[in-house]
C-alpha cells in the first residue's frame, strides 16, 4: 500500500502543490492529473524516491519509502520522462542490461519474448539510435514485462505510442491490476482501464 | 553479478564509441612528445623532467574523460534507473570508475614506457613509472568520479570539475613522479610505492560511497 500524506512540493520560490493526500492499495490504479506545469512530474520522482518532498510523508506499507530504500525499490519500477535507453546499444541489450542494473536478470529468449510480444520482433539486434521515437518508448516499457515489481510508477507511458501499441499497454495494466499490482499514472490521453479502485488526483 | 553487468555495458558502449577512448590516448601520447620536441635533445635534461611529465599529461588526459563518466546516462535517463536499483549505488558506482579506468587508464599505463624511451629512461625506471601508472591511474577515475557526480548537469561543469579534482590529484602526482625520481637517484622507492597503494586502498573504499551520495544530491 502507497501512501501520501500532507505532501509539498516547492520549485525554487514557487510552490507547485502542497497537502496532497492519497492512499492506494493493492489492485489500485491512481491517475495524476493536471495542466502543464501543476508538478505532475515532480510528484512521481517524489514517489519513486529520486527526490524529496518538500513537506510530508511517503509511506510504503506503512514505512517511509526514505528508510526503506533499497527495499522500496526492489518492488517498485519507474519509467520516466525519458527513455532510459542507450542508443549505442542494441534493444535486446538495453533490455536485458537494464533488467540486471534493476536487479533481475533475464535471459536472451524471456527478452526476446517481452520484445516480440511489444511488436519489436525482428529488431532485436538493431542499434536504438536508428529506432523511431515510439519505438524508443516501447523498449523502454519493455521493462515492464519481464519485472516482478509490484508498484509501476509511469509517466505519460502512452505518449508517442500508436493505436495497437496504447491498447497492448492498457492490457498489460488492466492485467497488472487484477494481480494485486498497482499503477500510479500520468496521462493526457483518456484511458479506459477496469480497475477494483481508481484514484484520481487532480493537481491544481 | 550487477557489477559485471555494469562493466560489460560501459566497455560495450566504449566500443561502440571509440572516438572517446583515443581522444584520451592520443592527447597523452602528444603532449608527452612535445616536450623532447620543444625542449631539444639535452638528454640529462629529458631524463630529470621525464617523471614529471608523463604523470601530468596522465593526469590532463585522465581528465578529459571525466565529464563523460555520468553525463551521457544523465541524459538518456539511465542514471535515474541505477539510482533506482535495488542493489546498491556504491556498487554500482564501482563498477562505473572500473570501466572507466580500463578504457582510459589502462591505454596511458601500456603507452607510458614506450614514451618514456623518448626521454632516455633507463629500463627499470620505465618498469617503477609503469608501475606507478598502475597503482595512480585508478585513483584518478575513483577520485574524477566523484567530481564528475559533484558537477553533472551543471552549465560549465566541465571546467568546474577540473577546479574540484585537481588538487585532490596532487597527492598521487607527487608520489607517482617522486617513485621515478627516487629510482634514477639509487635511493629505494617502496615507500613512494605503499603511498600510493594507500591512496588506491583508500579512494576505494571512500570514493563510490562518496559518488553515490553526490549523485543522489545531483539528480534531486
Amino acid at each position: 500500500m502507497l501512501q501520501g500524506i500532507n505532501l509539498a512540493c516547492t520549485r525554487g520560490d514557487r510552490e507547485l502543490f502542497k497537502d496532497v493526500n492519497f492512499s492506494l492499495g493493492t489492485g489500485g490504479l491512481m491517475q495524476v492529473r493536471g495542466p502543464n506545469g501543476s508538478g505532475k512530474t515532480s510528484l512521481l520522482r517524489m514517489l519513486c524516491g529520486l527526490s524529496s518532498p518538500a513537506a510530508g510523508e511517503i509511506l510504503w506499507c506503512g514505512e517511509a519509502i526514505r528508510v526503506l530504500n533499497e527495499d522500496y525499490f526492489a518492488a517498485m519500477t519507474y519509467i520516466g520522462h525519458l527513455s532510459g535507453t542507450k542508443d549505442d546499444l542494441t534493444v535486446i541489450e538495453n533490455l536485458r542490461i537494464s533488467s540486471a542494473l534493476s536487479g533481475y536478470e533475464i535471459s536472451e529468449d524471456q527478452a526476446s519474448e517481452a520484445l516480440e510480444n511489444l511488436g519489436l520482433g525482428g529488431r532485436e539486434r538493431l542499434l536504438v539510435r536508428v529506432l523511431s521515437q515510439g519505438q524508443r518508448r516501447r523498449v523502454g516499457l519493455a521493462r515492464l514485462l519481464t519485472c516482478k515489481t509490484s508498484l509501476w510508477i509511469l509517466d505519460e507511458p502512452l505518449v508517442a505510442l500508436d493505436a495497437m501499441a496504447v491498447k497492448f499497454i492498457q492490457g498489460l495494466l488492466e492485467r497488472h491490476l487484477q494481480q494485486d499490482g498497482m499503477v500510479v499514472m500520468t496521462t493526457h490521453q483518456e484511458i479506459d482501464i477496469a480497475a477494483a479502485s481508481i484514484v484520481q488526483l487532480q493537481l491544481a | 553479478m550487477i557489477i559485471m553487468w555494469i562493466i560489460k555495458r560501459d566497455l560495450l558502449l566504449a566500443i561502440r564509441r571509440q572516438s572517446d577512448v583515443l581522444t584520451t590516448l592520443f592527447f597523452f601520447v602528444i603532449v608527452v612528445s612535445l616536450f623532447p620536441l620543444s625542449v631539444g635533445p639535452e638528454m640529462n635534461m629529458l631524463r630529470a623532467m621525464a617523471p614529471g611529465v608523463v604523470w601530468v599529461a596522465a593526469l590532463l588526459a585522465s581528465m578529459l574523460s571525466l565529464n563523460r563518466m555520468f553525463s551521457n546516462d544523465y541524459m538518456d535517463g539511465t542514471l535515474e534507473q541505477m539510482l533506482l536499483s535495488p542493489q546498491s549505488l556504491s556498487l554500482l558506482v564501482l563498477g562505473k570508475a572500473f570501466a572507466h579506468w580500463l578504457v582510459t587508464g589502462i591505454p596511458l599505463v601500456i603507452m607510458a614506457p614506450i614514451l618514456g624511451i623518448q626521454y632516455d629512461l633507463p629500463a627499470e625506471a620505465l618498469v617503477v613509472l609503469t608501475l606507478t601508472l598502475l597503482l595512480g591511474t585508478p585513483v584518478l577515475s575513483l577520485i574524477g568520479a566523484i567530481g564528475a557526480a559533484l558537477t553533472l548537469g551543471l552549465r560549465g561543469g566541465s571546467v568546474l570539475i577540473s577546479l574540484l579534482v585537481l588538487p585532490l590529484y596532487i597527492p598521487v602526482l607527487i608520489f607517482g613522479a617522486g617513485a621515478v625520481e627516487a629510482n634514477m637517484a639509487g635511493i629505494g622507492f617502496d615507500a613512494h610505492l605503499s603511498l600510493l597503494g594507500a591512496f588506491l586502498l583508500a579512494s576505494l573504499a571512500l570514493a563510490p560511497w562518496a559518488t553515490a551520495s553526490s549523485l543522489r544530491v545531483s539528480l534531486e
